[in-house]
């Protein structure tokens, strides 16, 4: 049997068996509804239902009830985007990547960070829906045999990529979710007494019955979607900066892009992570599972995608100056000193001090520190790509031309409906689904539980 | 008449160690159903290595191929179009504006594919049945079936044998394949 170096903190908290891991996850699932979930499922709901409410008047109206103008063709809607993609990545970077590292802390966490990652995505798909003004012709995206004069979708173009990155990496955070998730609904099915929810969680489970060549292929599939999601994970976001970095526009067009997009999005997924999870954990009583040391992990993930994050926006600072364009050094200058320079001091407090705090082994072990700080990044990373796109081309090559976004109700309505309907799913999958990988957590209770850790030192 | 021996432990390490034992007996042990992956059972009952990878990279191959042949004949051959410049006449000088589709094409065959394969070969389906012996080999215990018609030993040689490991509980039923 594998077992652990002492001095490592154990993973799991408290005399647990097999059957308390069991009863512990499918344990708030079976009880009534608690009150607090209740009432933040009903104000969640609310805000999602405004949203749609925006959002069909936007379909009904037009894209012009937003703020843009003429000058800033992109603003709002592009930015949430781009915001609620980068949330989107860290559950299939947890997944995906610590897997294949062999990251026991992943399991308390992957599962709900992957569903996160999914209701993320979902919420990013809404915005260029959305944008496109007429959403009932969506569908022309895709490369279709059509009328329209042998007309294809242009496959040069990167706003192309995105459709086929977005909607892959999509479907299979989807499909690696449901797989990890079919046996602990086996799990759930046999425990359940009422016909009606063993009806359901036995659908949900495909009949899984935990058989040695089962869990075999379970393995090696695990392995296999781990091992091409993970530059799945780089390309997606690599592909959302490209629409940005393929254009001629000062502030976008910078080959850092790429690497400097993907560790913000870590950065801000691993932010809305820790929001969540450190609500969660509190809610469901998951204290023994989810502890000081996974939320110190993840916040050293935070320092590293925060630093480099740091060091691109110096980066590109320096070169906006170095390359000798002055327009490239004017974006620059008008960023930091322009009237949206706000916006460029609060995207620079937020995400490059910030995460500095976490150097302290005190902040990076306070809970308290943790969920602050991780509100305080993920406003940080939004106003990242406010300033991206805003300030980048609310100032074009005329002058005569120049004008300013001011987001309209509407503008407003859309983004905080997309959090309500996110957070309503969420909260629903935190009531209905196992919140934990109960099953996988169990392979390392005899490595990294703390019962099973003194029994090994002591022996 | 044919007897199915459900022995049901509750460590895996036990498990592990009473199947070694039996096999070495050459009992033959048909099934094991855990809760979680054992690790290191599937030598010890004979379980074989997946080809699913293999599988895979088949799908990876299918999806790299389509992407290129559509995307061909979309972009050069029925419709060529010429955007900002850019070389739209042979597939070659066009390629490198391909290669983010043709890789993402790549991954969504290799992982629909890969998924779609292991639930048919599974049978693990939207509406089966479910087929552990004990509702408890999903929570944290485990079973190990043996079939007396697959082994030589008679049914009593058999029963010896497995009362002699630690198990917890042993359900011995007619066979019914």
């Amino acid at each position: 049997m594998q077992q652990e170096a002492a001095i490592r903190e154990p993973l799991i908290l408290g005399n647990k068996s097999y059957k308390d891991i069991t009863d512990d996850v499918v344990g708030p699932i079976e009880g009534p509804a608690p009150i607090g979930w209740k009432i933040m499922i009903t104000i969640a709901s609310l805000v999602a239902v405004y949203g749609v409410g925006c959002i069909l008047y936007l379909l009904g109206t037009g894209i012009g009830v937003w703020g843009l103008n003429k000058t800033v063709g992109w603003s709002w809607d592009i930015t949430n985007f781009v915001w609620w993609v980068g949330i989107g990545h860290a559950g299939t970077l947890i997944s995906a990547v610590l897997l294949l590292f062999r990251q026991k802390w992943r399991m308390a966490i992957n599962r709900s960070a992957e569903a996160m990652t999914i209701f993320a995505v979902i919420m990013a798909a809404i915005f260029p829906g959305i944008h496109m003004g007429r959403i009932w012709v969506s569908y022309w995206v895709l490369p279709l045999p059509n009328q329209f004069g042998s007309l294809w979708v242009n496959f040069n173009s990167p706003l192309l990529w995105d459709v086929f990155a977005i909607s892959t990496y999509f479907s299979v955070s989807l499909v690696f979710w449901y797989i990890g998730l079919i046996p602990d609904f086996a799990t759930i099915r046999d425990r359940m007494k009422t016909p009606l929810a063993k009806k359901i969680y036995g659908l949900l489970s495909f009949g899984w019955s935990g058989r040695a060549k089962h869990w075999t292929r379970f393995e090696e599939v695990s392995l296999v979607l781990a091992g091409i999601a993970t530059p799945l994970v780089f390309s997606v976001h690599s592909i959302v900066s490209m629409d940005f970095a393929t254009s001629v526009i000062p502030g976008w067009h910078t080959t850092i892009f790429p690497p400097y997009f993907v560790s913000g999005a870590v950065f801000s997924g691993f932010a809305m992570v820790q929001t969540l999870l450190l609500i969660m954990r509190k809610g469901m009583k998951l204290e023994n599972y989810i502890h000081v040391k996974h939320v110190e992990y993840m916040n050293i993930v935070i320092i590293v995608t925060g630093s480099i994050v740091g060091v691109a926006y110096l980066t590109e600072l320096f070169i906006s100056w170095y390359s000798g364009v002055e327009y490239e050094s004017y974006a620059f200058i008008n960023r930091f000193s322009g009237p949206y320079s706000w916006s460029y001091w609060m995207m620079m407090t937020c995400n490059v001090i910030s995460p500095q705090l976490f150097w302290f082994k005190k902040i990076r072990r306070s809970l308290l520190a943790t969920f602050v700080l991780s509100i305080v990044v993920n406003i940080g990373m939004w106003f990242e790509r406010y300033v991206i796109i805003v300030t980048s081309i609310h100032r074009d090559y005329d002058p005569s031309s120049w004008g300013e976004f001011h987001p309209t109700h509407i503008d407003i309505g859309v983004f905080i409906g997309t959090l309500g309907i996110f957070f309503t799913l969420f909260l629903s999958f935190a009531r209905f689904f196992p919140v934990l990988a109960l099953n996988e957590l169990k392979t390392i209770l005899k490595s990294s539980g703390e019962n099973f850790k003194k029994l090994h030192t002591k022996a | 008449m044919s007897k199915v021996f459900h022995v049901m432990y509750d460590d895996d390490d036990t498990l592990k160690g009473a199947a070694s034992q039996l096999v070495a007996q050459g009992v033959r042990v048909k099934e094991v159903f855990s809760p979680f992956p054992i690790h290191g059972i599937d030598p010890i009952i004979g379980v074989k290595r997946t080809r699913l990878a293999i599988a895979a990279f088949m799908y990876a191959t299918m999806g790299t191929t389509l992407a290129l042949l559509g995307m061909w004949y979309f972009m050069i051959q029925d419709w060529p179009m010429n955007i900002g410049g850019k070389p739209s006449f042979s597939l070659i000088e066009n390629l490198p504006a391909f290669i983010p589709v043709t890789f993402e094409f790549s991954v969504l065959c290799a992982a629909h594919g890969m998924a779609i394969t292991y639930l048919l070969r599974n049978g693990t389906l939207p509406g089966m049945p479910a087929s552990n012996p004990d509702p408890r080999t999903t929570d944290n215990m485990f079973v190990m079936e043996i079939v007396s018609d697959e082994n030589s030993m008679t049914n009593e040689e058999l029963e010896s044998a497995i009362k002699n490991t630690e198990l917890v509980e042993l359900s011995i039923k007619d066979y019914e394949s």
